[in-house]
Formats: structure tokens, sequence, C-alpha cells
């Protein structure tokens, strides 16, 4: 960074869980209803009703708080965070403020140093409120489907130093969401945003720069750019021996630049206050333990597991375990036997190639893992080359067929009878005399041109690697004659 | 009893989005000045060893259950709306 700068970020995130219905009503959650569809008198503000939390929230929210590694508070209490915006029917948004469902905890990052631990200051519920679109004609139009969705927010402690460790903690975030099922952490939807607080100070002094907050960083690209932008900016006021304004920011991805939203200046007086509609929330700690016992394996602990009891490479680790799926399956597939260094090659190149291009979840690929394993095997007994075996993959992978049955059909068979291969070896090699004098004069490449014609003789039906050395053998007994 | 200053009163109306007149701020500065006297004479209770009551209800939380129900839909929630137009409310542009 120029002049030696360093940054100082911590983030918001606010995770979009995957329940059926809203925080507070049984209204549908759903991406895309027609305006207005799926709300009721609670999630419009009317007056008289009365919130009621659903459960699956809680429950999913704890487990967030479990996997991250907080103190989940078996108390906590709901909040009204009061403030006037058209999005926000009731006039205020109910979320959590003194007492928030969990403290502390931790994500662990990969940056270009090795592994940094982002510390957690909080998780807590909250609802979302709804949508705003402004029209040409100068007004603006309520959409309050989304108002009430149930959203975990995650706040960090300042740990983050860079915009790609920002994105990186946020990709991590995400990884664990969808790893604990509780979201589907679709950024197109909305499912994730962050808002970052940044400053910047010069390398080694201890004490903080001023900050500001941006918001509206929705994607892992923006996170980067309105961050990069950010830090830029208050470096050049520094550096000009100006004083950076403690203000919120909004980014503007269009441009790529963020700009100061001073109307929000005074709206940060939020006057929160224990929401009377809504006794403290409170957990059984039986029930807290017992979702702990339930967590699922995680990314990270999955990743150091193929690599530790697997002696899987780490690459190969990170990629399977990006998600939960392509994990599960290849899990399966070592489950039937196959050695796990094959079933990762097999599972990273030629299955993530294959939902690749049909733009499929792994989870709706016609293969089977131990289709996959029966594949594999038949490649290591012999009976399929590799260049076989991939077709016949191609195939399984879009109909869902025995891979036995697909090379059948496909008339693919290795031949076994190793004298037939020789002969037909023996039969080339003296139809060309001339390339036979080229690899005796050194030229050691050509035998690739002689197991190219035994394949077209045999029409691709040897292996490959057994034609190759036959090849070397009877050319080299022409050495002596 | 303390009144509220002229800032103070101005500050929380805006906050409420309430426009006030001059006499109706002089009012509130005593009226409001009153009602927090009142209010902080519960500061002399000595709670201080006591955790907070956020409720006097004694029951555990109540939850329901993630089942959607049938919302009351776009015609229903707009019916009352001052302003509306392809299902959506109309307002005053908001512009950030
Ligand atoms: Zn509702």
């Amino acid at each position: 960074m120029k002049g030696d700068y360093e940054a100082v970020i911590g983030l918001e995130i606010h995770v979009q869980m995957s329940t059926r219905t809203k925080m507070f009503c049984s209204c549908p959650v759903e991406f895309g209803a027609p305006p207005n569809q799926n709300t009721c008198p609670v999630c419009t503000g009317m007056p008289g009703v009365l919130p009621v939390i659903n459960a699956r929230a809680v429950e999913y929210a704890v487990k967030a708080a479990l996997a991250l590694g907080a103190k989940v508070n078996l108390k906590s209490v709901m909040a009204r965070k009061n403030y006037f915006y058209p999005d926000l029917p009731k006039g205020y948004q109910i979320s959590q403020y003194e007492l928030p469902l969990a403290e502390g905890g931790q994500v662990v990052i990969e940056t270009e140093n090795g592994e940094k631990v982002i510390r957690l200051v909080r998780l807590h519920i909250e609802e979302d409120a709804g949508k705003l679109i402004h029209d040409e004609k100068g007004e603006s139009l309520v959409d309050l489907n989304r108002a009430g969705t149930p959203l975990m927010e995650i706040v960090t402690m300042p740990d983050l130093s860079s915009p790609q460790e920002a994105s990186a903690f946020m990709r991590e975030v995400r990884k664990i969401m969808r790893y604990l099922g509780i979201s589907e952490g679709d950024m197109e939807k909305g499912h994730l945003r962050c808002d970052a607080n940044v400053s910047v100070r010069r390398r080694g002094e201890a004490q903080l720069g001023t900050k500001t907050e941006v918001k509206n960083m929705n994607s892992f690209r923006f996170v980067e750019k309105a961050l990069e932008y950010e830090i830029r900016r208050q470096v050049q006021i520094l550096e000009e021996g100006g004083e950076v304004v403690q203000e919120t920011r909004l980014f503007d991805p269009s441009t790529g630049t963020t700009r100061s939203m001073r109307s929000k200046e005074e709206a940060h007086d939020y006057r929160y206050f224990p929401d009377p509609d809504l006794i403290p929330l409170v957990l059984d700690k039986n029930w807290v333990d017992r979702i702990e016992e339930n967590l699922p394996e995680l990314p990270r602990a999955k990743k150091e597991r193929y690599i530790k009891e697997l002696n899987l490479p780490p690459y190969d680790a990170g990629v399977l375990t990006e998600t939960k799926e392509i994990a599960e399956f290849f899990e399966k597939v070592v489950a039937e036997g196959v050695s796990p260094k094959k079933a990762s090659n097999w599972v990273m190149v030629e299955v993530m190639r294959i939902i690749k291009e049909k733009e499929l979840n792994i989870r709706h690929l016609a293969l089977s893992p131990s289709s996959l394993a029966k594949l594999i095997r038949m490649v290591e007994e012999g009976k399929l080359t590799g260049n076989m075996a991939k077709d016949v993959l191609d195939v399984c992978a879009s109909t869902g067929k025995d891979p036995e049955e697909v090379a059948q059909e496909k008339g693919y068979e290795v031949l076994s009878d190793e004298g037939e291969l020789e002969s037909v070896v023996r039969k080339i090699v003296d139809e060309h005399p001339d390339e036979v004098q080229k690899y005796l004069s050194g030229k050691d490449k050509i035998i690739g041109w002689f197991v190219g014609q035994v394949m077209r003789e045999l029409k691709g039906k040897a292996d490959p690697r057994k034609a190759g050395e036959l090849v070397r053998r009877i050319l080299n007994e022409k050495k002596g004659s | 009893m303390k009144e509220l200053s002229r800032e103070e009163v101005l500050k929380i109306a805006r906050l409420a989005r309430l426009e006030l007149e001059d006499k109706e701020i002089e009012t509130l500065r005593r009226e409001l000045g009153a009602i927090l006297g009142y209010v902080a004479r519960l500061g002399e209770a000595g709670a201080d060893n006591l955790d907070p009551t956020f409720q006097t209800l004694a029951k555990p939380t109540p939850m329901r259950e993630d089942e959607p129900d049938e919302p009351l839909g776009a015609d229903g929630v707009l019916a009352n709306a001052p302003r509306k137009k392809d299902g959506f409310f109309v307002v005053p542009k908001v512009i950030e």
C-alpha cells in the first residue's frame, strides 16, 4: 500500500436463513414472488398484531453460533431498532442489542501468509426490511415480501487487514452456512450481505484511524472493489494532510466508488429498547447441547482429515471440501474401496468438468458414486483405457446407466490377449522399415507414432501404455541385428 | 425537576418526524422533563444486584413451527394504502 499504510477492517455480515417462513409470522419466504404477495398484518406493521418467533430460525442461528465457536446465551433479548424508512413498515426493526443470541467465536481464513484467525464479536437474530424500487417518475415503490425474513448478523472484530481477507472471510462464512444447511448463500438473491468498518493507519501505529462504514457490498467482488476504493480514498486524504470524516458511505457498483450517505447520519440514533411484544428468548441447555452434538463435520475439519488421514495433497483436499455435496460424493466413492487419490483425481477432474458443463449441482447428477467406483475399478483392472472410461463416464453422467453396460454398448473392450497385441505390433514394425530406421538413429519420439498405428489397427481396443512398452521392446530387438 | 433543553426536544422531534411549533417546544420541555423525572425515581429502587427484568411473564418463550400459512396478499395489504400501483405501495421518492 502507498506510503506504507495498513487497513483495519471489521465486517458485519447479514445471512439470510433458509427457513420456509418469516421470522415473526407464517408468511412464506420466497424469492421472486409478485410484489406484496407474501405479506400479512404482522410483517406490514398493522396495529394490534403480535410477533411470534420462528423456532426453526432460532435453531439455525444456534447452529451457526456453535459452528463458529461462539458462546450461546441461554437468555437473549429481542430489541427494537427505531428508524424511519419506507421499507420498514413498523418504524422499527426487531433485532437484538444488549443481550444477543451469541458472543465470541472465530472464523479461520486462508491468506497469502497462511491461516489467520478472525475473531467474532457476536451473532444475533434480526428481521430483514422490504425492498424499494425507484421509478423514473420520481416515486418509490415498496414491496414488503422480504420484510420480516429471518437474518443472522455476524459481527467481527477489526481483525481483517485487506480487501482480499474480507472476501475470503465472506466466502468461508458462506461455506460454513452451506455445510450447516442453514442458508443457501445465493449472492444473487442477496442471501449474504456485507457492511464494513474501514480505517487506515501508518504501519506499526497502535492508534486506530477514523473509520467509515461502507454499505451495500453484496458480492465477493464488490467487497474487494469497494474496500480497495475506500482504502485508497482514505490514504489519499491522509497523504494530502486531510482528515477522514467518520460517516456512512454507500458503495456504487456501477462506478466502483463509495459516496457519502449524509441522510443516514442522524438515523444512527436508533434508541434501542427491549421489544415489549416479545419476552426474552430462553433456550433449554439440553436442546443447545443436542444441536452441538449433531453438528456436521465442518469444511476445515474435513479438509484437515483428507490431508492427514487420506493423504491427499492440500490442493485436492481444498477443492473436494469446497461444497458438502462434492465432499460427500467423493467420500462415497472412497467407501467403495477406491484409493483416495484415484477417487480424488476422477472427482476433481472428470466429475467436476461434467457438472460445470451441465451447470448442475452434483446432487442432480445421474452418475452415482458407486458407478464411478466401478468405472475406476474397470480401468485399474485393465478392462478400459483412460480414454474409453471418460467416454463411458459422460454417458453414465447423463443417463445414470451402469458403466459395464455402457462399455458393452459402445463395444469397448481392451485386448487382453498379449499375443495378439504383440503380433499386431510386429506386423506394423515390419511394414515400416523407414520409421524403424529413424528410431534406430535416435529419434525416440517416433514410438508415439507406432503406438498410434497399433491403436488404429486395433480400433482403440489396446491399452496404449502396454502397446508403447511392446513397441519399444520390439524396436530395441532391431538394434543388435 | 429538570427541564429538557430546547435542543433535546428538537432532536427527539426530528427522530420522531414531528414538526413542532415554538409554543409546543416550551410545553414539551416542561412536560417531558416531568415525565423523565417521574420515571427516574425507579433509579432509586436499589436494584443493582438484580438481573434486568425485561418482562413480567413467567412463561417460556412461545415459538411457532416453521410452517407457512396463507398470507394476506397484496390486495388485502394494500386495501388501505393511500397510493398503490401494480401491487406496490407508492411513496414519495427516497433518494440515497
Ligand atoms: Zn407476514
